[in-house]
């Protein structure tokens, strides 16, 4: 038996279980030293990923690959990225304790869990351990009624997706004979193995991952949770769950269920047409910059899914470099967020950030580079990951998908330039709080990586698609 | 150093850019950041245009294939080339856009008075997405500046812009963006049909007759948004109005003729036969333009509207010359965009002179403006005669090369742009007997001064270029004359392929 495989999960399961030790014991608060621990534990656990080799363990219940790989470094980059935006907000908001940073190390766990997962059993424990932990810090500001709300809502349709999960995940069971993907791969590959009930099965479980990702129809949950956690609980939603559950999504379709592929394109080509539209048209009327993000996230959840409809290699490596692209421009703009704060006082309005231009030209800039970049204009990051996903859909004649995608990025394009405009064209409303160093490397580091992707695309895409070639092989 | 030895095209293009990175390090307060960051555009930009100099001295115009021709690796698993090289029809364009840059930093030296460090910036990056541009070869490269001119271009319109700035960049940021989107599909579907966005290859290759008119249309959605062509030319007038005098000169200059070289560098050549089927139309929108803008142009109040309706006008003529398909029409297209470039540019720096001034672009607001700005009078006056295309100056050869090319293909269009011009000829002078002569009424009139040194520097390379191109036209078309017959002649081959094979 292969253990080293999960080295990586090991090692962040024995220091979250640690450091919760070392943050009950002593009598003052532990929360910064407990940060900095966590912060070092995904760094070696990044480094470790990527020192893993390939192969199976646990009776092939785990899987590591060049995929899992390449997903869980993302992963790492969005857990560390949402704990460093997290350290100072919390301090400043007056819920600074130390189980933070330990429930997003568990989460995380889950996601390094679930993106390894060979086995429909592997996979519902990550996802499990991950949401519960999501389910907490969701709530994190306990005594904030609106993130208490947020918490309860995520909860109950949370559980409701891991019933239908779990639904789906029997049928498949009771119709193919086995839990493992390799088996389930091989009951699919003959016709007599595709049944009605199997096809059920499929279906809820797209349903269920759909509902992680936050695909249309079932995005309902994204808007109010957005809106009422935290905002640093926000941008980590945002970014690695969303990674790694389009990556679970990913495998689950391409490996396992390949041989389904004519029946499960349907679905997930209606899901990502319905996120496109509503991702762009919901976002126009938002005033919150954080119901905004959820409805533009949906919307770029809808372009990622464009890449996984036309299920070839060159579509899933569309969505894989889709995924890392977002998750860094998605710090970025969350890095802006939780710096919006005066007086002591957080806000969320769009028009906060009224005249950010002129009282921190820095900041503005950098937010600059982020709408455009997420609208899609070149030579920003934003376009590659649009023009990955197109050039799979216009390969394969998906044009309905390809033309709806360029459209509603047009649209898209108008609320992201809103904010611009507001930071630029509006008179200033008063100068931010001082933003702490934290967020101000994650803003510089998202910033750059935005501008100067162009300079260098190749080897990230060459990542992205050796990560893919190891799904089909 | 003519060939791949010196990337000459990559410096003129990221060159802009080392200054952006100069500007972002100046500190100090304002005042010293504001004069430092104008020094250094202004130096960062004469610098770049006296490189690209050499690119015209070294230019050999005998020959078709593209010059100072850069190949790197890009996107390689994809069949993306940084592919970067001029040919005789390319290389006056960037030149064009060379040297409006420091025209432009110097004509907003005290124009612009806030923000003046993101203003150069977003001039030099201006300046790169448009060199850029003109240098590409791949399509997606192209694609990729083609639609990073927007990004510095709608700051400039929305901060520093009049008063409905906010909603002319708007209208101009996703007018343009729905054209490009489409394009970017049929670029995707010639990728997928050649498997390389390389025009080298592309040309190879032809498209099936099938999809030519499909993709020529997702090609006409973005440039004739960019030309502009009627009936999508209403964000031009918002946009030149409410943008700063030196963005209205840009727009005007360079950013139209993005258009018509689309059309000329990748519709033509890469869709013959749709080319072919949709000269009609383009025929009928471009004479349209003309006649319907021209008149449009006479009601103008706002001297800048006026120039602007005046632009899609001309830019009517482009799209006529550019779709006759023989030399005349097709030079003359080349002729009147680098013309125009030149003579709008300085219209629009003229009524910047008196705006600066009086803060009003009415025209009901001035008169008598000659009794005490003779010079300014004198310089107004020869970019009005140049705009009617008067023998002698830039419009000229262009236009009447354009009517001429015209006239072989159909008469009717010739008789339209001719009408156009004398439409022409008609608002131009009536703005210009309003604005300088009559007699004065206004008292804020007679306390005007007269053109400063800096503005004397600002007109006289234009007023240079304007008598060079209208007396000594063929010293600028020889160095496209082989390119475009080598154009011509493989459009007609490609027609003649499913001739043949019809019968």
């Amino acid at each position: 038996m292969n253990w080293t495989l999960a080295l990586p999960e090991i090692l962040l399961a024995v220091s979250g279980l640690v450091l919760l030790l070392a943050g009950v014991i002593p009598k003052r608060d532990t929360t910064f030293p407990i940060t900095m621990g966590t912060l070092g534990a995904l760094l070696v656990a990044a480094v470790l990923v990527m020192a893993t080799p390939d192969g199976q363990a646990f009776g092939n219940q785990f899987v590591s690959d060049s995929f899992s790989r390449f997903a869980k470094v993302l992963i790492l980059l969005g857990a560390a990225s949402g704990l460093m935006l997290a350290l100072d907000w919390n301090v400043r908001q007056g819920i600074a304790r130390f189980e933070f940073p330990i429930l997003v190390l568990f989460s995380t766990i889950g996601m390094l869990v679930m993106v390894s997962a060979s086995d429909l059993i592997t996979l519902y424990l990550g996802l499990e351990l991950l949401s519960l932990s999501l389910y907490v810090i969701a709530a994190f500001d306990r005594d904030n009624a609106r993130s208490a709300e947020a918490g309860l809502k995520y909860f109950v349709l949370g559980a409701l997706a891991s019933g239908l999960y779990l639904y789906g995940a029997s049928l498949t069971y009771g119709f193919s004979g086995s839990t493992n993907f390799a088996a389930v791969a091989s009951a699919v590959s003959t016709t007599e193995g595709i049944s009605l009930g199997l096809i059920v099965g499929v279906t809820f479980v797209i349903a269920a991952l759909a509902f992680k990702i936050s695909a249309v129809p079932f995005h309902m949950w994204t808007p109010d949770v957005y809106e009422g956690a935290p905002t640093p609980v926000t941008a980590f939603f945002a970014s690695a769950p969303k990674v790694a559950a389009v990556s679970l999504l990913v495998r689950v379709l391409a490996d396992p269920f390949a041989d389904l592929a004519e029946q499960w394109q349907g679905v997930i080509w209606l899901a990502s047409l319905g996120s496109m539209l509503l991702g762009s048209f919901a976002a126009i009327r938002q005033q919150n910059i954080k119901r905004l993000m959820a409805y533009s996230s949906i919307g770029h959840i809808g372009y990622a899914l464009m890449g996984l409809a036309v299920a070839t290699d060159v579509g899933l490596r569309g969505v894989m470099l889709y995924m890392a692209i977002y998750l860094v421009m998605n710090a970025g703009v969350f890095a802006v967020l939780v710096s919006m704060r005066r007086q002591g006082k957080s806000l969320e309005r769009v028009e906060d950030l009224a005249g950010l231009g002129r009282t921190d030209p820095g900041m503005a800039a950098a937010m600059t580079v982020f709408m455009f970049s997420m609208a899609g204009i070149p030579p920003l990051a934003g376009f590659f990951s649009k023009l990955y996903v197109f050039l799979a859909a216009v390969q394969e004649g998906f044009w309905v998908l390809a033309t709806v995608g360029v459209l509603t990025s047009v649209v898209g394009a108008y609320y992201y330039l809103r904010i611009i405009k507001v930071m630029y064209f509006d008179n200033p409303a008063g100068a931010l709080d001082q933003r702490p160093a934290a967020v101000s490397m994650v803003l510089a580091g998202a910033g750059l990586f935005n501008v100067l992707f162009f300079l260098f695309p190749a080897p990230i895409v060459a990542a992205a698609a050796a990560a893919v070639a190891a799904l089909a092989g | 150093m003519n060939a791949a030895g010196f990337p000459l095209l990559s410096l003129l293009t990221f060159l802009p850019l080392a200054g952006v990175v100069a500007i972002l390090c100046i500190r100090g307060d304002e005042a010293t950041v504001a004069s430092n960051s104008r020094w250094t555009a202004l130096w960062t930009s004469l610098i770049v245009f006296v490189l690209s100099l050499i690119l015209w001295f070294q230019f050999d115009s005998s020959v078709v294939a593209p010059q100072f021709v850069e190949n790197l690796n890009w996107l390689p698993d994809f069949g993306v080339n940084y592919h970067m090289g001029v040919d005789g029809i390319s290389v006056l364009f960037v030149l064009l856009s060379t040297l409006l840059t420091p025209i432009c930093i110097l004509a907003s030296w005290e124009a612009v008075q806030t923000r003046v460090r993101e203003y150069m910036i977003a001039f030099l990056v201006l300046e790169t997405m448009m060199v850029g541009m003109f240098c590409a070869l791949d399509l997606i490269i192209f694609y990729v500046f083609f639609e990073g001119v927007l990004i510095p271009m709608f700051l400039i319109i929305g901060i520093w812009g009049g008063q409905r700035r906010v909603y002319a960049a708007f209208k101009f940021f996703l007018y343009t963006l729905l054209g490009s989107v489409l394009m970017l599909l049929a670029i995707l579907a010639l990728w997928y049909n050649a498997g390389s966005t390389d025009m080298a290859v592309l040309v190879q290759k032809a498209v099936p007759s099938s999809w030519q008119y499909w993709m020529f249309l997702a090609f006409f959605a973005s440039f004739a948004v960019k030309v502009p062509m009627w009936p999508v030319h209403t964000w031009l007038p918002d946009a030149h109005v409410e943008a700063p005098t030196a963005g209205s000169v840009i727009l005007a200059g360079v950013l139209l003729k993005m258009g018509g070289y689309g059309f000329l560098r990748f519709s033509i050549p890469l869709f013959p036969e749709a080319s072919q089927f949709f000269a009609p139309m383009m025929f009928a929108l471009s004479v349209v333009a003309v006649i319907y803008t021209s008149m449009i142009a006479f009601a103008q109040q706002d001297m800048k509207k006026l120039i602007a309706y005046s632009s899609v006008a001309h830019m009517g003529v482009v799209t006529v010359g550019l779709f006759t398909f023989n030399q005349q029409g097709i030079s003359g297209a080349i002729f009147t965009m680098l013309a125009h470039g030149v003579v709008s540019g300085a219209l629009f720096l003229c009524v910047g002179v008196v705006y600066d001034r009086l803060h009003t672009r009415e025209i009901a607001r001035y008169g008598g403006v000659a009794k005490v700005m003779p010079s300014y009078a004198l310089v107004f006056m020869l970019f009005t005669m140049a705009s009617v295309a008067l023998p002698g100056t830039a419009n000229f050869p262009g236009e009447f090369l354009v009517i001429t090319g015209a006239w072989k293909s159909n008469g009717w269009v010739a008789l339209g742009t001719g009408m156009g011009m004398i439409l022409g000829a008609a608002y131009m002078l009536w703005l210009y007997r309003r604005v300088v002569f009559s007699r004065i009424t206004r008292d804020e009139v007679r306390g005007l001064l007269d053109l400063s040194p800096r503005e004397i520097a600002i007109f006289a390379p234009l007023i240079v270029l304007t008598l060079w191109m209208g007396i000594y036209p063929s010293s600028f078309t020889h160095v496209w004359e082989a390119s475009v017959a080598a154009l011509i002649e493989r459009h007609e081959a490609a027609l003649a392929v499913p001739r043949v094979a019809g019968l």
